[in-house]
Protein backbone atom coordinates (compact mmCIF):
# COMPACT_ATOMS: atom_id res chain seq x y z
CA UNK A 1 0.00 0.00 0.00
CA UNK A 2 1.33 3.37 -0.84
CA UNK A 3 1.90 5.88 1.89
CA UNK A 4 -0.66 8.23 0.43
CA UNK A 5 -3.39 5.65 0.92
CA UNK A 6 -2.19 4.65 4.38
CA UNK A 7 -2.23 8.26 5.52
CA UNK A 8 -5.34 9.84 4.01
CA UNK A 9 -5.16 13.42 2.89
CA UNK A 10 -7.99 14.67 5.05
CA UNK A 11 -9.33 18.15 5.53
CA UNK A 12 -11.44 19.20 8.50
CA UNK A 13 -15.00 19.83 7.39
CA UNK A 14 -15.02 17.57 4.32
CA UNK A 15 -18.34 15.80 3.85
CA UNK A 16 -19.20 12.19 3.18
CA UNK A 17 -22.95 11.94 2.71
CA UNK A 18 -24.44 13.54 5.78
CA UNK A 19 -21.24 12.97 7.78
CA UNK A 20 -18.78 15.78 8.35
CA UNK A 21 -15.13 15.22 9.15
CA UNK A 22 -14.50 16.86 12.52
CA UNK A 23 -11.03 15.50 13.33
CA UNK A 24 -8.42 14.38 10.81
CA UNK A 25 -6.51 11.16 11.39
CA UNK A 26 -3.48 13.17 12.50
CA UNK A 27 -5.58 15.04 15.05
CA UNK A 28 -7.08 11.82 16.39
CA UNK A 29 -3.73 10.05 16.64
CA UNK A 30 -2.27 13.04 18.44
CA UNK A 31 -5.24 13.25 20.78
CA UNK A 32 -4.79 9.64 21.80
CA UNK A 33 -1.03 9.92 22.22
CA UNK A 34 -1.70 12.83 24.57
CA UNK A 35 -4.64 11.12 26.25
CA UNK A 36 -2.96 7.79 26.91
CA UNK A 37 0.30 9.30 28.12
CA UNK A 38 -1.71 11.59 30.41
CA UNK A 39 -3.58 8.60 31.84
CA UNK A 40 -0.28 6.80 32.43
CA UNK A 41 1.14 9.81 34.24
CA UNK A 42 -2.13 10.14 36.16
CA UNK A 43 -2.10 6.54 37.39
CA UNK A 44 1.58 6.60 38.36
CA UNK A 45 1.33 10.14 39.72
CA UNK A 46 -1.58 9.18 41.98
CA UNK A 47 0.50 6.23 43.19
CA UNK A 48 3.28 8.63 44.22
CA UNK A 49 0.72 11.06 45.64
CA UNK A 50 -0.85 8.94 48.34
CA UNK A 51 0.06 5.73 50.20
CA UNK A 52 -3.60 4.74 49.81
CA UNK A 53 -3.16 4.78 46.03
CA UNK A 54 0.37 3.34 45.85
CA UNK A 55 -1.19 0.04 44.74
CA UNK A 56 -1.92 1.74 41.40
CA UNK A 57 1.79 1.40 40.63
CA UNK A 58 1.32 -2.39 40.67
CA UNK A 59 -0.99 -2.03 37.65
CA UNK A 60 1.89 -0.71 35.58
CA UNK A 61 4.72 -2.92 36.75
CA UNK A 62 5.57 -1.70 40.24
CA UNK A 63 6.89 1.46 41.87
CA UNK A 64 10.36 1.49 40.31
CA UNK A 65 9.03 0.89 36.81
CA UNK A 66 6.36 3.54 37.30
CA UNK A 67 8.99 5.98 38.54
CA UNK A 68 11.22 5.22 35.56
CA UNK A 69 8.55 5.79 32.88
CA UNK A 70 6.53 8.61 34.45
CA UNK A 71 8.92 11.39 33.38
CA UNK A 72 9.56 9.92 29.92
CA UNK A 73 5.87 9.52 29.09
CA UNK A 74 5.37 12.97 30.60
CA UNK A 75 7.76 14.23 27.93
CA UNK A 76 5.75 12.47 25.22
CA UNK A 77 2.59 14.07 26.65
CA UNK A 78 4.28 17.48 26.54
CA UNK A 79 5.27 17.04 22.90
CA UNK A 80 1.73 15.92 22.08
CA UNK A 81 0.20 18.99 23.73
CA UNK A 82 2.68 21.24 21.92
CA UNK A 83 1.61 19.61 18.67
CA UNK A 84 -2.03 20.29 19.58
CA UNK A 85 -1.04 23.88 20.21
CA UNK A 86 0.49 24.02 16.75
CA UNK A 87 -2.54 22.62 14.93
CA UNK A 88 -5.36 24.01 17.09
CA UNK A 89 -4.13 27.36 18.38
CA UNK A 90 -6.23 29.42 15.94
CA UNK A 91 -9.31 27.22 16.42
CA UNK A 92 -8.85 27.57 20.19
CA UNK A 93 -8.62 31.37 20.33
CA UNK A 94 -11.53 32.71 22.33
CA UNK A 95 -13.72 34.96 20.15
CA UNK A 96 -16.89 37.05 20.49
CA UNK A 97 -19.16 34.10 19.67
CA UNK A 98 -17.64 32.30 22.68
CA UNK A 99 -18.35 35.22 24.98
CA UNK A 100 -22.04 35.16 24.08
CA UNK A 101 -22.05 31.37 24.49
CA UNK A 102 -20.25 31.67 27.84
CA UNK A 103 -23.07 33.87 29.17
CA UNK A 104 -25.55 31.15 28.21
CA UNK A 105 -23.46 28.33 29.69
CA UNK A 106 -25.98 27.47 32.47
CA UNK A 107 -28.37 26.50 29.67
CA UNK A 108 -25.69 24.28 28.12
CA UNK A 109 -25.20 22.60 31.49
CA UNK A 110 -28.97 21.96 31.66
CA UNK A 111 -28.82 20.44 28.15
CA UNK A 112 -30.98 23.24 26.69
CA UNK A 113 -28.75 23.22 23.64
CA UNK A 114 -31.32 24.61 21.20
CA UNK A 115 -31.25 27.99 22.94
CA UNK A 116 -27.49 28.56 22.75
CA UNK A 117 -25.75 31.21 20.65
CA UNK A 118 -24.00 29.68 17.60
CA UNK A 119 -20.27 28.96 17.84
CA UNK A 120 -17.36 27.82 15.70
CA UNK A 121 -15.41 24.55 15.76
CA UNK A 122 -14.91 24.44 19.56
CA UNK A 123 -17.05 25.75 22.37
CA UNK A 124 -15.85 27.92 25.24
CA UNK A 125 -15.52 24.93 27.61
CA UNK A 126 -13.38 22.98 25.13
CA UNK A 127 -11.18 26.02 24.64
CA UNK A 128 -10.83 26.49 28.38
CA UNK A 129 -9.84 22.83 28.71
CA UNK A 130 -7.27 23.24 25.95
CA UNK A 131 -5.63 26.26 27.58
CA UNK A 132 -5.71 24.69 31.06
CA UNK A 133 -3.97 21.59 29.68
CA UNK A 134 -1.43 23.66 27.76
CA UNK A 135 -0.43 25.79 30.75
CA UNK A 136 -0.73 22.79 33.05
CA UNK A 137 1.65 20.89 30.77
CA UNK A 138 4.16 23.75 30.79
CA UNK A 139 4.11 23.94 34.60
CA UNK A 140 4.24 20.15 34.98
CA UNK A 141 7.15 19.96 32.55
CA UNK A 142 9.22 22.67 34.24
CA UNK A 143 8.52 21.45 37.79
CA UNK A 144 8.90 17.87 36.59
CA UNK A 145 12.50 18.55 35.62
CA UNK A 146 13.03 19.86 39.15
CA UNK A 147 11.73 16.60 40.60
CA UNK A 148 13.48 14.40 38.02
CA UNK A 149 16.90 15.98 38.58
CA UNK A 150 16.42 17.10 42.16
CA UNK A 151 20.08 16.53 43.01
CA UNK A 152 21.02 18.74 40.09
CA UNK A 153 19.54 21.68 42.00
CA UNK A 154 22.33 22.80 44.33
CA UNK A 155 21.66 22.91 48.07
CA UNK A 156 22.00 26.68 48.05
CA UNK A 157 19.04 26.88 45.62
CA UNK A 158 17.01 24.28 47.49
CA UNK A 159 13.93 26.54 47.44
CA UNK A 160 13.70 25.43 43.80
CA UNK A 161 13.36 21.81 44.99
CA UNK A 162 10.43 22.80 47.19
CA UNK A 163 8.92 25.02 44.50
CA UNK A 164 9.05 22.10 42.06
CA UNK A 165 7.09 19.91 44.46
CA UNK A 166 4.45 22.59 45.08
CA UNK A 167 4.02 23.53 41.41
CA UNK A 168 3.92 19.91 40.22
CA UNK A 169 1.22 19.00 42.74
CA UNK A 170 -0.88 22.12 42.15
CA UNK A 171 -0.68 21.89 38.35
CA UNK A 172 -1.45 18.17 38.43
CA UNK A 173 -4.56 18.69 40.57
CA UNK A 174 -5.87 21.44 38.28
CA UNK A 175 -5.39 19.25 35.19
CA UNK A 176 -7.05 16.31 36.97
CA UNK A 177 -10.12 18.46 37.62
CA UNK A 178 -10.21 19.48 33.97
CA UNK A 179 -9.56 15.87 32.89
CA UNK A 180 -12.51 14.51 34.92
CA UNK A 181 -14.87 16.97 33.21
CA UNK A 182 -13.31 16.31 29.79
CA UNK A 183 -13.67 12.54 30.03
CA UNK A 184 -17.22 12.79 31.38
CA UNK A 185 -18.32 15.15 28.63
CA UNK A 186 -16.47 13.33 25.88
CA UNK A 187 -17.89 9.91 26.74
CA UNK A 188 -21.14 10.11 28.70
CA UNK A 189 -22.54 13.60 28.32
CA UNK A 190 -22.08 14.73 24.73
CA UNK A 191 -23.28 11.82 22.65
CA UNK A 192 -21.45 11.63 19.35
CA UNK A 193 -18.36 13.31 20.76
CA UNK A 194 -16.51 10.10 21.57
CA UNK A 195 -17.10 8.56 18.13
CA UNK A 196 -15.86 11.78 16.55
CA UNK A 197 -12.46 11.52 18.26
CA UNK A 198 -12.27 7.81 17.34
CA UNK A 199 -13.49 7.81 13.72
CA UNK A 200 -13.33 11.51 13.06
CA UNK A 201 -16.86 12.12 11.82
CA UNK A 202 -20.04 13.69 13.18
CA UNK A 203 -23.52 13.91 11.69
CA UNK A 204 -24.75 17.09 10.08
CA UNK A 205 -27.37 17.38 12.80
CA UNK A 206 -24.72 17.09 15.47
CA UNK A 207 -22.58 19.75 13.86
CA UNK A 208 -25.56 22.06 13.38
CA UNK A 209 -26.68 21.69 16.98
CA UNK A 210 -23.33 22.01 18.74
CA UNK A 211 -21.20 24.10 16.37
CA UNK A 212 -23.57 26.06 14.14
CA UNK A 213 -21.09 28.60 12.76
CA UNK A 214 -18.53 25.90 12.00
CA UNK A 215 -21.25 23.83 10.33
CA UNK A 216 -22.29 26.73 8.13
CA UNK A 217 -18.69 27.49 7.30
CA UNK A 218 -17.75 23.96 6.21
CA UNK A 219 -21.02 23.08 4.45
CA UNK A 220 -21.66 26.47 2.92
CA UNK A 221 -25.28 26.25 4.05
CA UNK A 222 -26.88 29.50 5.11
CA UNK A 223 -28.67 29.90 8.41
CA UNK A 224 -32.38 29.15 8.35
CA UNK A 225 -34.71 31.32 10.32
CA UNK B 1 18.48 -4.10 54.62
CA UNK B 2 15.81 -4.82 57.21
CA UNK B 3 17.32 -5.70 60.54
CA UNK B 4 15.19 -8.49 61.97
CA UNK B 5 16.39 -7.74 65.49
CA UNK B 6 15.24 -4.12 65.26
CA UNK B 7 11.61 -3.25 65.81
CA UNK B 8 10.15 -0.89 63.19
CA UNK B 9 8.20 2.06 64.63
CA UNK B 10 7.65 4.19 61.54
CA UNK B 11 7.21 3.24 57.85
CA UNK B 12 7.26 5.52 54.81
CA UNK B 13 4.38 5.65 52.30
CA UNK B 14 2.46 3.24 54.44
CA UNK B 15 -1.33 2.95 54.53
CA UNK B 16 -2.19 1.20 57.76
CA UNK B 17 -0.75 0.43 61.19
CA UNK B 18 2.93 -0.01 61.99
CA UNK B 19 3.87 -3.14 63.94
CA UNK B 20 6.06 -1.49 66.54
CA UNK B 21 4.34 1.88 66.74
CA UNK B 22 4.03 2.01 70.52
CA UNK B 23 7.22 0.21 71.41
CA UNK B 24 9.02 2.24 74.03
CA UNK B 25 11.25 -0.19 75.84
CA UNK B 26 14.06 0.07 73.30
CA UNK B 27 16.79 2.57 74.14
CA UNK B 28 17.39 5.34 71.64
CA UNK B 29 20.89 5.03 70.23
CA UNK B 30 23.02 8.07 69.53
CA UNK B 31 26.38 9.10 68.12
CA UNK B 32 28.17 11.93 69.88
CA UNK B 33 30.64 13.89 67.76
CA UNK B 34 32.93 16.18 69.73
CA UNK B 35 34.16 18.64 67.11
CA UNK B 36 36.59 20.13 69.63
CA UNK B 37 38.72 16.98 69.66
CA UNK B 38 38.32 15.93 66.03
CA UNK B 39 41.65 16.14 64.15
CA UNK B 40 40.18 15.57 60.69
CA UNK B 41 42.10 12.33 60.11
CA UNK B 42 39.20 10.80 58.11
CA UNK B 43 39.64 7.37 59.71
CA UNK B 44 35.84 7.33 60.06
CA UNK B 45 35.46 7.94 56.31
CA UNK B 46 37.67 4.93 55.58
CA UNK B 47 36.00 2.72 58.16
CA UNK B 48 32.58 3.59 56.74
CA UNK B 49 33.66 2.61 53.22
CA UNK B 50 35.29 -0.59 54.42
CA UNK B 51 32.40 -1.81 56.55
CA UNK B 52 29.78 -0.98 53.96
CA UNK B 53 31.79 -2.49 51.11
CA UNK B 54 32.43 0.57 48.97
CA UNK B 55 35.69 1.25 47.22
CA UNK B 56 37.43 4.59 47.06
CA UNK B 57 36.33 6.83 44.26
CA UNK B 58 38.22 9.77 42.85
CA UNK B 59 38.20 12.69 45.24
CA UNK B 60 37.71 16.36 44.51
CA UNK B 61 40.34 18.94 45.44
CA UNK B 62 38.88 22.32 46.22
CA UNK B 63 41.60 24.10 48.20
CA UNK B 64 40.57 22.23 51.31
CA UNK B 65 41.29 19.01 53.14
CA UNK B 66 37.74 17.93 52.43
CA UNK B 67 37.46 14.71 50.41
CA UNK B 68 34.53 15.92 48.28
CA UNK B 69 31.97 18.75 48.38
CA UNK B 70 29.21 16.70 49.96
CA UNK B 71 28.34 13.11 50.84
CA UNK B 72 27.68 10.74 47.95
CA UNK B 73 25.52 7.65 47.47
CA UNK B 74 28.61 5.53 48.12
CA UNK B 75 30.30 7.96 50.54
CA UNK B 76 28.08 8.36 53.59
CA UNK B 77 30.54 9.85 56.03
CA UNK B 78 32.41 13.05 55.21
CA UNK B 79 34.52 15.35 57.34
CA UNK B 80 33.64 18.92 56.47
CA UNK B 81 36.52 21.38 56.83
CA UNK B 82 36.08 25.09 57.23
CA UNK B 83 38.69 27.79 57.84
CA UNK B 84 36.73 29.99 60.14
CA UNK B 85 37.81 33.53 60.96
CA UNK B 86 37.04 34.55 64.51
CA UNK B 87 35.93 38.06 65.37
CA UNK B 88 39.45 38.91 66.59
CA UNK B 89 40.84 37.97 63.18
CA UNK B 90 42.45 34.68 64.26
CA UNK B 91 41.71 31.50 62.35
CA UNK B 92 40.15 28.25 63.44
CA UNK B 93 40.09 25.08 61.36
CA UNK B 94 36.66 23.62 62.03
CA UNK B 95 36.11 19.95 61.29
CA UNK B 96 32.78 18.20 61.49
CA UNK B 97 31.86 14.66 60.65
CA UNK B 98 28.85 14.95 58.34
CA UNK B 99 26.43 12.06 57.86
CA UNK B 100 22.77 11.24 58.27
CA UNK B 101 21.51 12.80 61.51
CA UNK B 102 18.86 10.12 62.15
CA UNK B 103 16.20 12.68 63.06
CA UNK B 104 13.52 11.67 65.55
CA UNK B 105 11.11 13.31 63.10
CA UNK B 106 12.66 12.33 59.74
CA UNK B 107 11.79 14.51 56.74
CA UNK B 108 12.95 11.84 54.28
CA UNK B 109 10.47 9.35 55.71
CA UNK B 110 7.67 11.91 55.67
CA UNK B 111 8.32 12.73 52.00
CA UNK B 112 8.79 9.13 50.78
CA UNK B 113 5.85 7.74 48.75
CA UNK B 114 7.04 4.13 48.55
CA UNK B 115 5.67 1.75 51.14
CA UNK B 116 8.47 0.61 53.50
CA UNK B 117 11.30 2.25 51.54
CA UNK B 118 12.26 4.19 54.67
CA UNK B 119 11.75 2.87 58.17
CA UNK B 120 12.54 4.12 61.64
CA UNK B 121 13.48 1.53 64.21
CA UNK B 122 12.50 1.69 67.86
CA UNK B 123 16.14 2.51 68.67
CA UNK B 124 15.83 5.67 66.57
CA UNK B 125 17.82 4.60 63.49
CA UNK B 126 16.32 5.81 60.21
CA UNK B 127 17.11 3.24 57.53
CA UNK B 128 16.56 3.08 53.76
CA UNK B 129 15.26 -0.24 52.43
CA UNK B 130 16.61 -0.31 48.90
CA UNK B 131 14.45 -3.26 47.86
CA UNK B 132 11.37 -1.03 48.32
CA UNK B 133 12.94 2.23 47.12
CA UNK B 134 11.61 3.46 43.76
CA UNK B 135 14.30 6.11 43.30
CA UNK B 136 11.95 9.09 43.08
CA UNK B 137 14.19 11.39 45.12
CA UNK B 138 11.39 12.84 47.28
CA UNK B 139 13.58 12.15 50.33
CA UNK B 140 16.09 14.62 48.89
CA UNK B 141 13.42 17.32 49.16
CA UNK B 142 12.34 16.19 52.62
CA UNK B 143 15.79 16.13 54.25
CA UNK B 144 16.87 19.34 56.01
CA UNK B 145 20.52 18.17 56.01
CA UNK B 146 20.99 17.32 52.29
CA UNK B 147 21.90 13.70 53.01
CA UNK B 148 20.06 11.16 50.79
CA UNK B 149 21.89 10.53 47.52
CA UNK B 150 20.82 8.83 44.29
CA UNK B 151 22.68 5.98 42.61
CA UNK B 152 21.91 6.48 38.94
CA UNK B 153 22.95 2.91 38.06
CA UNK B 154 20.62 1.10 40.44
CA UNK B 155 18.07 3.96 40.64
CA UNK B 156 18.00 3.70 44.44
CA UNK B 157 18.70 6.16 47.24
CA UNK B 158 21.45 5.62 49.78
CA UNK B 159 22.68 7.14 53.03
CA UNK B 160 24.31 6.29 56.36
CA UNK B 161 22.52 3.40 58.09
CA UNK B 162 24.05 4.23 61.48
CA UNK B 163 25.45 0.74 60.93
CA UNK B 164 22.05 -0.75 61.77
CA UNK B 165 23.50 -4.16 60.87
CA UNK B 166 26.27 -3.75 63.49
CA UNK B 167 24.05 -2.09 66.08
CA UNK B 168 21.47 -4.87 65.85
CA UNK B 169 24.27 -7.27 66.80
CA UNK B 170 25.36 -5.17 69.73
CA UNK B 171 28.35 -3.56 68.01
CA UNK B 172 29.12 0.14 67.72
CA UNK B 173 29.08 1.79 64.27
CA UNK B 174 32.23 1.42 62.15
CA UNK B 175 33.07 5.13 62.28
CA UNK B 176 33.02 5.15 66.08
CA UNK B 177 35.24 2.08 66.19
CA UNK B 178 37.89 3.74 64.05
CA UNK B 179 38.21 7.12 65.78
CA UNK B 180 41.76 7.55 67.16
CA UNK B 181 41.12 10.61 69.34
CA UNK B 182 37.95 9.42 71.00
CA UNK B 183 36.00 12.38 69.67
CA UNK B 184 33.32 9.90 68.55
CA UNK B 185 31.16 8.19 71.13
CA UNK B 186 28.24 5.81 70.81
CA UNK B 187 25.61 4.81 73.33
CA UNK B 188 22.09 5.61 74.42
CA UNK B 189 20.73 9.03 73.70
CA UNK B 190 20.51 9.78 77.43
CA UNK B 191 24.12 8.77 78.07
CA UNK B 192 25.40 10.73 75.07
CA UNK B 193 23.47 13.84 76.13
CA UNK B 194 24.99 13.54 79.59
CA UNK B 195 28.50 13.08 78.23
CA UNK B 196 27.99 16.00 75.84
CA UNK B 197 26.76 18.24 78.67
CA UNK B 198 29.83 17.31 80.69
CA UNK B 199 32.16 18.11 77.82
CA UNK B 200 30.43 21.41 76.99
CA UNK B 201 30.59 22.36 80.66
CA UNK B 202 34.29 21.52 80.73
CA UNK B 203 34.91 23.66 77.63
CA UNK B 204 33.05 26.59 79.14
CA UNK B 205 34.54 26.36 82.64
CA UNK B 206 38.08 25.05 82.07
CA UNK B 207 38.96 26.23 78.58
CA UNK B 208 37.21 29.59 78.52
CA UNK B 209 35.11 28.69 75.45
CA UNK B 210 32.00 30.40 76.74
CA UNK B 211 29.94 29.63 73.64
CA UNK B 212 30.45 25.85 73.75
CA UNK B 213 27.24 23.87 73.57
CA UNK B 214 25.38 20.87 72.23
CA UNK B 215 23.73 20.60 68.83
CA UNK B 216 20.61 18.45 69.11
CA UNK B 217 18.07 20.41 67.04
CA UNK B 218 14.52 20.35 68.47
CA UNK B 219 13.00 21.34 65.07
CA UNK B 220 13.32 17.72 63.92
CA UNK B 221 12.56 16.27 67.35
CA UNK B 222 16.23 15.89 68.23
CA UNK B 223 18.72 13.79 66.31
CA UNK B 224 20.47 10.46 66.62
CA UNK B 225 23.77 12.25 66.00
CA UNK B 226 24.61 15.11 68.34
CA UNK B 227 27.57 17.49 68.24
CA UNK B 228 29.60 19.38 70.79
CA UNK B 229 30.46 22.69 69.09
CA UNK B 230 32.83 25.45 70.23
CA UNK B 231 30.22 27.96 69.15
CA UNK B 232 26.68 26.73 69.45
CA UNK B 233 25.41 30.08 68.10
CA UNK B 234 27.06 29.56 64.73
CA UNK B 235 26.54 25.97 63.58
CA UNK B 236 26.62 27.12 59.93
CA UNK B 237 30.38 27.62 60.27
CA UNK B 238 30.76 23.85 60.66
CA UNK B 239 30.28 23.04 56.98
CA UNK B 240 26.74 24.36 56.76
CA UNK B 241 25.08 22.75 59.77
CA UNK B 242 21.64 24.41 59.74
CA UNK B 243 20.83 26.57 62.75
CA UNK B 244 17.22 25.47 63.11
CA UNK B 245 16.57 22.51 60.81
CA UNK B 246 12.94 21.72 60.08
CA UNK B 247 11.16 19.54 57.60
CA UNK B 248 10.51 22.09 54.80
CA UNK B 249 7.02 23.56 55.22
CA UNK B 250 6.20 22.77 51.59
CA UNK B 251 6.90 19.10 52.29
CA UNK B 252 4.79 19.21 55.48
CA UNK B 253 1.93 20.86 53.60
CA UNK B 254 2.28 18.46 50.68
CA UNK B 255 2.14 15.41 52.91
CA UNK B 256 -0.52 16.90 55.21
CA UNK B 257 -3.33 19.32 54.31
CA UNK B 258 -2.62 19.14 50.55
CA UNK B 259 -3.56 15.44 50.60
CA UNK B 260 -6.94 16.24 52.04
CA UNK B 261 -7.58 19.21 49.79
CA UNK B 262 -6.49 17.32 46.68
CA UNK B 263 -8.27 14.07 47.49
CA UNK B 264 -11.51 15.85 48.38
CA UNK B 265 -11.33 17.93 45.19
CA UNK B 266 -10.82 14.82 43.04
CA UNK B 267 -13.57 12.96 44.92
CA UNK B 268 -16.08 15.76 44.53
CA UNK B 269 -15.08 16.17 40.88
CA UNK B 270 -16.12 12.58 40.18
CA UNK B 271 -19.23 12.90 42.36
CA UNK B 272 -20.11 16.17 40.62
CA UNK B 273 -20.09 14.78 37.08
CA UNK B 274 -21.97 11.69 38.24
CA UNK B 275 -24.70 13.83 39.80
CA UNK B 276 -24.85 15.93 36.64
CA UNK B 277 -25.48 12.81 34.59
CA UNK B 278 -28.15 11.58 36.97
CA UNK B 279 -29.90 14.97 36.96
CA UNK B 280 -29.54 16.04 33.30
CA UNK B 281 -28.45 12.97 31.39
CA UNK B 282 -26.73 13.01 28.02
CA UNK B 283 -26.99 15.60 25.28
CA UNK B 284 -29.01 14.01 22.52
CA UNK B 285 -29.08 15.33 19.00
CA UNK B 286 -32.69 15.23 17.86
CA UNK B 287 -31.86 16.24 14.36
CA UNK B 288 -34.43 17.35 11.76
CA UNK B 289 -37.36 17.07 14.13
CA UNK B 290 -35.86 19.76 16.30
CA UNK B 291 -35.00 21.91 13.34
CA UNK B 292 -38.48 21.56 11.90
CA UNK B 293 -36.91 20.43 8.67
CA UNK B 294 -37.29 17.28 6.63
CA UNK B 295 -34.07 15.36 6.14
CA UNK B 296 -32.95 15.22 2.58
CA UNK B 297 -30.52 12.41 3.03
CA UNK B 298 -31.81 8.89 3.07
CA UNK B 299 -28.94 7.74 5.26
CA UNK B 300 -29.82 6.58 8.69
CA UNK B 301 -28.23 8.26 11.67
CA UNK B 302 -28.96 7.26 15.23
CA UNK B 303 -30.47 9.84 17.50
CA UNK B 304 -27.22 10.35 19.33
CA UNK B 305 -25.54 11.65 16.25
CA UNK B 306 -23.17 8.71 16.29
CA UNK B 307 -22.71 6.27 13.48
CA UNK B 308 -25.34 3.56 13.47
Amino acid sequence: MSASRAIPNQRVGEQHGDRILRYTLAERVNHWIGGLTYVYCLITGLAFWSPYMFWLSDLVGGGSTARFWHPWLGLVFSVSVLWMFKIWRSDMAINSADLAWKKAMPRYIRNEDEDLPPIWRFNYGQKLFFWVMLWGMILLLLSGFGLWFVEGIPWSLRWLRYLSVAVHVAAALVTIGAFIIHVYMGTAMVRGGFTSIIRGEVSEDWARLHHRLWYEQVTGKTPRK
Amino acid sequence: MTQAALQVVRISGHAGPVPGESVERAEQVCKLVDTTTCIGCKACEVACLEWNGYTFTETTFDNSYQTMPETAWNYWNLIKFNEHEREDGTLMLLMRKDQCMHCADPGCLAACPADSAIVQYANGIVDFQQEHCIGCGYCVSGCPFNIPKFNSQTKKMFKCTLCSDRVSEGLEPACIKSCPTGCLHFGTKDDMRELAEKRAHQLRENYGISTAGIYDPPGVGGTGVIYVLHDINNPEAYGGLPKDPQIPWVVKFWKGPAKWIGNLAMFFGVVGVTLHYLRFGPKQVHGPKLEGQVRSSGEKTDKNGGRS
